[in-house]
């Protein structure tokens, strides 16, 4: 039994040195003086200078953020009233909703990508950020809905219908009485989508052109050559996303003190 | 509540337009060849034919799922023991590893991928560590060991969490069933743990063997620009060399591929019941 204590040990151990080591070497060479990607000549910030000053990396992580946002705050809407919606709904919509929402999650990335490239050239859709935005909230809107739907399923029905015959419009009943009860999922899938918009590269480089890029499409355009700017850049995205899941996390946890109180 | 059913009709046309009508395209553009639109479209089945035909291409194919196999068999062998030490762990102890999993995968995929390049350089600190057993000069950067590597990086939290996520569903009843009646711990696990566990290992397969098949930037940046896998053709074909029939062809043969892999592993668990069935 100990011998197992110890090898399940070393396991976990090795697991996170392995998952842990390319994020921890991110860091500390972005801080590194020389060009170098191995060898250590230094602690400096000028990597962090060139990227500050560098237009398309600032315009890319511009383009991220924006589309990230903007990508959730539509997907989670139009998911979550979809989602509503459907769960009324005759049995042949739900189902044909649901299978066509399970071709972006089930088809690799590519086949995704390359549809949406070909569909909006042969509508003459100039690529751009409205192509990538459009991609974005197109595979977001099935991983919301997934996330709210199990919520819908447990709800009261003669929750609503209570807050119908007690006098709320079709409107209040929604906004008050189930939007509410389908926080948890609502908020899970908005999380979702926002990591899943935030680090999309495939689709988005397949549907972006004229120069809109976002941070993977300018890591994997800049990765030909060394620069250790992109160490910088790795640094900072890595820190938005930790910001990001630490409120995630923190916030829950802020409001049930509140009510507490 | 029946009002509440036009909020659906919006998405219902927009999943027409956004999600049906480009993989509609798709099949149109496989089965036509180049300068055809709409109005001229004849069909033919000259890109699949000169795909097959083409001994550069089938082993491209056959190079791609080879890695696909490789990396699902190392994430499977690594990752089910892990999770299995996660899902065994005590309450807290278990949601911070579980967080640990979790939090890489929140990462950017090319950013952490990056990484890497500069670890396995010559020079880089894998290459450290060889030359302390004695190994200089290693160069493991564009190498299929390299690539292999950063698809099992990738990858793995997948198929830890899928593992994991089922093994914690268990009802240890079950097992403690299995100890009475006599069985010792191998036993139980083979035969009770291991087949209740198996519609994860499932998942998590799909889960790695998916977007191992398909990914073109992971070979790009660790294999180097020599190194082709079957989805840098398709980048190549829509990207470089413009030709949309044979791209949307090749996307078509592999999405068949990895829908028959996905039939087969589906099989192999049903099989499985029913051989646990059996043994009941």
């Amino acid at each position: 039994m100990k011998k197992h204590a110890v090898s399940s040990k070393v396991l976990i151990l090795f697991i996170m040195i392995f998952f842990y080591a390319p994020i921890v070497y991110t860091f500390i060479f972005s801080f590194n003086s020389s060009k170098s990607l191995t060898h250590w000549g230094g602690f400096s910030l000028r990597w962090y200078q060139k990227m500050f000053a560098s237009s398309d990396m600032m315009s890319a992580l511009w383009t991220t953020i924006t589309i990230a946002i903007l990508a959730t705050a539509i997907s989670t809407a139009v998911g979550t009233i979809t989602a509503i919606g459907l769960s009324k709904s005759r049995r042949v919509l739900k189902v044909f909703t649901e299978r066509t929402n399970d071709l972006p999650i089930m088809n690799p990335d590519i086949v995704t990508a390359i549809g949406l490239l070909m569909f909006f050239s042969a509508l003459g859709i100039k690529k751009g950020y409205t192509t990538m935005l459009l991609a974005h909230v197109m595979f977001c809107i099935p991983y919301v809905m997934l996330s709210v739907s199990p919520k819908l399923r447990s709800l009261d029905p003669n929750l609503a219908d209570a807050a119908l015959d007690l006098g709320a419009t079709p409107f209040q009943a929604l906004i008050k009485v189930i939007i509410p009860q389908l926080m948890p999922g609502i908020i899970s899938g908005a999380l979702i989508a926002f990591t899943m918009s935030f680090d999309d590269f495939i689709i988005s480089y397949f549907v972006t052109g004229n120069g809109v890029n976002n941070i993977s499409i300018l890591v994997y355009t800049m990765s030909k050559r060394i620069n250790p700017s992109i160490n910088a850049l790795s640094t900072v995205i890595m820190l938005i996303i930790t910001i990001v899941l630490i409120l995630i996390n923190i916030i829950p946890l802020l409001k049930k003190k509140e009510i507490k109180e | 509540m029946k009002q509440f059913r036009s909020m659906a009709y919006p998405y219902i046309i927009w999943i027409c337009i956004m999600i049906v009508a480009p993989m509609l395209l798709i099949m149109m553009y496989a089965f036509t060849t180049k300068g055809n639109d709409v109005t001229t479209f004849r069909f033919t089945i000259q890109n699949f034919i000169k795909f097959f035909s083409d001994d550069i291409f089938v082993d491209v194919l056959r190079r791609s799922l080879l890695i696909a196999v490789i990396t699902t068999i190392i994430c499977f062998i690594i990752g089910y023991p892990t999770a299995y030490v996660i899902a065994k762990a005590s309450g807290r102890k278990k949601i911070m590893l579980i967080m640990f999993v979790t939090i890489p995968t929140w990462i950017n995929m090319l950013v952490r991928t990056y990484a890497w390049m500069g670890m396995l350089q010559n020079g880089g600190i894998i290459s450290k560590l060889f030359s302390l057993i004695g190994i200089d000069n290693l160069n493991l950067l564009h190498t299929s060991f390299a690539v292999v590597l950063g698809m099992v990086y990738n990858f793995i939290p997948f198929m830890i969490l899928q593992i994991y996520t089922s093994l914690s569903k268990m009802d240890y009843s079950l097992i403690e069933a299995a100890n009475d009646l006599g069985a010792n711990n191998f036993q139980t696990f083979i035969r009770v743990v291991f087949p209740l566990s198996l519609p994860g290992v499932i998942s998590g397969i799909t889960l790695v063997f998916l977007p191992a098949v398909s990914s073109f930037f992971i070979p790009k940046l660790l294999g180097g620009g020599q190194y082709v896998l079957i989805g840098n053709v398709i980048e190549n074909e829509f990207l470089t060399s413009g030709d949309w029939n044979f791209g949307s062809a090749i996307s078509i043969i592999m999405t068949i591929i990895i829908m028959v892999s996905m039939y087969i592993t589906k099989k192999i668990d049903v099989g499985a019941k029913i051989e646990g069935g059996d043994a009941k």
